[in-house]
């Protein structure tokens, strides 16, 4: 109930309204990313709730995948990446001195744009993090994870009975989810996902919206989506940048159907992008 | 359609680059037909005079078959056995070598070295697959090996000054650049995306490398050493010159021993006569060696390409 504190935060932010229920996540204060000599991002102001899911949407090159990727600092291994400001994790700062990137990484986990399962049996895929974090004390502990896992994936049922097959083996869509429980085996608070229906078919892609609406009861979400109608389907938030700035964030409701800004209404209605 | 002369120029030039081409290609494959022909047809005259079984498993080396009738050991003996064991010795000396220090510096180069550095280095270690194996072969007999039987010596060993480890040893030198060039290929083929994806679960550098990415370029990295060993069987300046000459049956690195390659140089040097057993041994061995060869190339170009089918 402590956590209930937050949510009096900001109101003095324009176009910004948090919902009542949900304490803030992640934040991110006056965030600066370079590429180089170039700037990606803009003094980025962004207070992310938790259990919800927040969308990031922008045209190409606009920063979000940029911003998406400074959460579990991701950027730190690109060469000439340089990232100045405060993001916040639950209050503490992910860029101070000291902090443990592995550590961090296992509470903000990831799912890429592209399916990537390792070449490696579907098991061996799900149980690969808990392996390297040592979440499992025993065999039985493992199978449990991975299987609870796959389950909250919403793949065990097509799976159970080849866990032994490579993961590479499966269906674009059924990559992705292997990858989805291969993210929440490390049970992380935040999940970041890339465009993650961007390499797959409708179906497929209806299936893991489905499953981000119900991961959501238990894990931040925060997803780049070039789809405005996926943002609007299953996001509670939805920010959107355009050319390094954060130009507009609230309700998804309120930014597709009532946009502050001029250039998010241009882009929501399909003028630029 | 019709006809001009010019067209029917161009039509000619056509035929002409066609049969070029044809022809080159066709002079390439009769040779190659032809000396695999020709290796076969004296083989089997050898295997007209010395029983296979006799050449295959027998274990006893020597020959020299005489220039006069009456001298002793006329009648040689040809059992390749300690000819392969000898190959296979120095094979595996140059391995164990080149394995590990090939595959290290090739995870060094395609994951740790900063881009600039590795512009460096790359070419500095292919320098060393351009040196002329004479050059590595007379390193191997004055340098190396001096060096192995004084330390030997110091250490109460006995080492022969020509040692299956000294050739091994300089052997494994000079396929190291084949082993870690081959291998920064198929670590460099790993798509980014498994790296992301494991970094992403919080797994570091060496994790990663560990789990993911060797496990990943594995079959590929057993091809670049498939290849590296069939060169190293193939080998001959190196152990003519610092391996021996005595068909030694040992599995002592320090004894000397001689090889397949090392032998086909000395029963074929000199004025020969080309109807003695002595003679068309060499093809026999060279069948052996070419059937060796072969078979290993297909093995490890067959796993290279399945494995770069992987991620396409």
């Amino acid at each position: 109930m402590e956590l209930a504190i937050h949510t009096e935060v900001p109101e003095s932010a324009p176009g910004l309204s948090v919902a009542a229920s949900n304490p803030h996540k992640v934040t991110a204060k006056s965030v600066d990313v370079y590429y180089g000599d170039k700037q990606a991002l803009k003094s980025i102001n962004l207070d992310i709730p938790s259990n919800m899911v927040t969308a990031l949407i922008g045209p190409s090159g606009c920063g979000k995948s940029t911003f998406l990727r400074c959460l579990n600092r991701m950027n730190d291994v690109v060469d000439g990446c340089r990232v100045e400001g405060e993001i916040k994790l639950d209050g503490e700062n992910i860029y101070a001195k000291g902090v443990d990137v592995v550590h961090l990484r296992a509470r903000v986990g990831m799912v890429f744009q592209k399916p990537n399962p390792f070449p490696k049996s579907i098991y061996d895929n799900v149980a690969y993090g808990p392996k390297i974090h040592g979440l499992a004390r025993s065999r039985a502990d493992m199978d449990e994870i991975v299987l609870n896992s796959l389950e909250k994936a919403g793949l065990l049922a097509e799976v159970r009975d080849r866990l032994d097959a490579p993961g590479t083996g499966l269906s674009g869509g059924q990559q992705q989810r292997l990858c989805i429980a291969r993210a929440i085996a490390v049970e992380p608070e935040v999940i970041l996902m890339d465009e993650p229906c961007s390499a797959l078919d409708p179906i497929a892609t209806a299936k893991i919206e489905e499953l981000i609406d119900e991961l959501k009861e238990n894990y931040t979400i925060i997803m780049v989506t070039h789809s405005m109608q996926q943002a609007a389907r299953v996001s509670q938030k939805t920010a959107f940048f355009h050319l390094g700035d954060l130009v507009e964030y609230g309700d998804t409701q309120g930014i597709f159907t009532n946009p502050k800004d001029e250039r998010t209404q241009a882009y929501v209605t399909g003028r630029i992008g | 359609m019709y006809v001009t002369p010019a067209r029917r120029a161009k039509k000619a030039v056509e035929a002409v680059i066609k049969g070029i081409l044809i022809t080159s290609s066709t002079v390439a494959i009769l040779t190659t037909v032809g000396i695999v022909a020709s290796l076969l047809f004296e083989a089997m005259r050898f295997f007209g005079e010395i029983p296979f079984v006799d050449f295959m498993f027998g274990t006893e080396w020597s020959p020299q078959t005489a220039i006069r009738e009456d001298q002793v050991g006329a009648s040689g003996s040809f059992g390749a056995v300690p000819l392969f064991a000898g190959t296979l010795l120095i094979s595996a000396i140059a391995l164990a070598v080149a394995a590990p220090v090939g595959l290290f510096a090739a995870i060094f180069l395609a994951e740790y070295a900063h881009p600039k550095l590795r512009n460096w280095v790359k070419p500095i270690l292919e320098i060393l697959a351009g040196i002329p194996t004479v050059v590595y072969g007379f390193f191997a007999a004055l340098v190396v090996a001096p060096w192995l039987r004084g330390t030997g010596e110091v250490a109460g060993f006995d080492v022969s000054s020509e040692s299956a480890l000294a050739a091994g040893l300089v052997m494994g030198v000079m396929i190291i650049p084949l082993i870690s060039s081959l291998s920064d290929d198929v670590i460099n083929a790993v798509p980014q995306s498994m790296r992301d994806g494991s970094f992403g679960l919080g797994a570091t550098k060496s994790e990663t490398i560990r789990q993911v990415i060797i496990p990943a370029a594995l079959p590929g990295i057993m091809g670049g050493m498939l290849l590296a060993a069939s060169r190293a069987i193939g080998e001959t300046m190196i152990v003519v010159m610092a391996a021996g000459l005595a068909a030694n049956l040992t599995a002592n690195p320090l004894q000397a021993v001689t090889t397949v390659t090392v032998q086909i140089v000395t029963l074929l040097t000199g004025d020969q006569e080309f109807d003695s057993a002595k003679t068309l041994a060499a093809f026999a061995l060279g069948l052996m060696l070419f059937v060796t060869t072969l078979v290993l190339n297909v093995v490890a170009l067959h796993i290279v390409n399945k494995y770069r089918e992987q991620y396409d």
